[in-house]
């Protein structure tokens, strides 16, 4: 009610009138000569793609001679249609559906993202000449055709730019993922005693990936202490510290006794150095001695039996009249 | 008006939270905590959270009031069956519950809570003679 007044306002006005009428004008000229000299033009363009010095010949000809007709002709449709301004309305769908399968597909080739764009530029040099011919004589038309067909090109060459990008992000970030959960693992180390091994720097992502996983094995094991294993990670600041002592508390408030070992050298320098406070915390050098502490705590000892200890000698007793 | 049930277990009180807590719940399991301590002369106070899915900032400081208060009433206090997710949420907010025990299940809080009885006894018995 209130849109339909205002369209007719801004049909009123002369300006936006004519220069639509002339956008419009070339837009369906420039759709009339990709339908006419189609041929022409792909013929053209594939000749000087397979000419390119700077070709991947991962490339199957057959394969870009496909795309390439396709894209001429959903371009064609495209322009056609009179929304060269804006390639994400909906008449560039198609197009734009190709251009992401052709991207991902020559990303997965292991093309450049420049060698990706190169079969869009390369467009131009069969279209210039061509436009050329046909509006040679009117400057205007000349112009605005060119300022057309580059722009328009430009921006569906940088669209497939923008799509490998996109896929390399989803890689990157199921990698990011894939590698938070392998690097987290908890383990069953005695009835009641879990071990945390620690490998790599601890961010805050990956503090809550890890607590998250400790907390669970807690309940899902009833161990009562857990061995936080920090041999694997390479440097303890202040906030890894502290991501540390909140692990703990919250191991703690679940009902669970947790024992931080694996301290190297410089790391017990550096906590000292720092102010760090661990006092509440029981830390250990090595994981066969909290190990140890674990297993004095759950009342449990570990013994040399008579028969183990005693087997070397024996061995060797045995081997030597044999030998002499 | 909504109560907390709180059972007698031999020297031992037992308070499971079975719904969840809203402050005026909160206030209320306080007040009737402290008197049932006075009342029954309990040594151990066993509260099993296992059902709480949210514990904000208020529980958890009235956890560890309950725990001061029955401290000083001569009451060791476990809290157990904290889920993990409350546990992080209570870390994060800064309340790590210093003054509180806290067990993984009602059984391994009944063995807390009769171990440390048993070993006041031998300290209390050892200052005596």
């Amino acid at each position: 009610m209130i849109i339909a007044p205002r369209l007719k306002l801004f049909k009123n006005n002369p300006f936006a009138w004519r220069r639509s009428d002339v956008t419009g004008n070339v837009q369906s000229e420039v759709a009339a000569l990709l339908g006419q000299q189609e041929s022409e033009i792909l013929g053209d363009w594939l000749r000087t793609q397979m000419t390119d010095p700077r070709r991947s010949h991962l490339l199957d000809e057959k394969e870009v001679r496909r795309q390439s007709g396709e894209f001429l002709s959903l371009l064609r449709t495209a322009v056609q249609s009179g929304r060269a301004d804006d390639i994400t309305a909906r008449e560039w769908d198609e197009l734009r559906r190709l251009l992401e399968d052709l991207s991902r597909g020559r990303a997965r080739l292991g093309l450049s993202p420049s060698q990706t764009a190169m079969f869009i530029f390369s467009l131009k040099e069969s279209l210039y000449p061509r436009l050329r011919a046909a509006f040679g004589t009117d400057a205007d038309r000349l112009s605005s055709s060119l300022s057309l067909v580059n722009q328009l090109l430009d921006r569906l060459g940088l669209y497939t730019t923008e799509i490998f990008q996109k896929g390399r992000e989803e890689v990157i970030s199921r990698q990011q993922q894939e590698m938070l959960e392998l690097s987290t693992p908890v383990v069953e180390l005695w009835e009641g005693i879990l071990a945390l091994p620690l490998i790599g720097t601890l961010d805050s992502a990956r503090t809550q990936v890890v607590m998250e996983n400790l907390l669970q094995r807690i309940v899902d094991t009833g161990a009562g202490i857990a061995i936080i294993d920090i041999t694997g990670v390479p440097t303890v600041d202040t906030l890894v510290a502290q991501h540390l002592l909140k692990t703990v508390a919250a191991a703690r408030l679940m009902g669970a006794d947790c024992i931080i070992s694996g301290i190297r050298p410089q790391i017990a320098q550096t906590i000292v150095h720092l102010g760090v406070e661990l006092q509440d915390v029981v830390t250990k050098a090595t994981l066969a001695d909290a190990l140890s502490v674990a297993m004095r705590r759950l009342g449990l000892a570990v013994q040399k039996t008579a028969g183990a200890a005693g087997k070397p000698p024996v061995a060797r007793a045995a081997d030597g009249p044999e030998l002499a | 008006m909504e109560r907390i049930p709180i059972l007698k277990m031999g020297d031992s009180l037992l308070v499971s939270i079975q719904v969840d807590m809203h402050d005026r719940l909160a206030m209320t399991l306080q007040d009737d905590l402290t008197g049932k301590i006075v009342a029954t002369r309990a040594k151990g106070v066993l509260i099993d959270i296992s059902s709480l899915e949210v514990v904000d900032s208020f529980i958890g400081r009235m956890l560890a009031n309950i725990a001061a208060m029955a401290r000083i009433l001569d009451a060791r206090t476990v809290v157990v069956g904290m889920r993990p997710a409350v546990a992080i949420t209570l870390v994060e907010l800064g309340l790590s519950l210093t003054g509180v025990r806290t067990a993984l299940n009602v059984e391994k809080g009944m063995e807390l809570i009769k171990r440390t009885a048993d070993s006041e006894d031998e300290r209390g018995g050892s200052r005596a003679s």
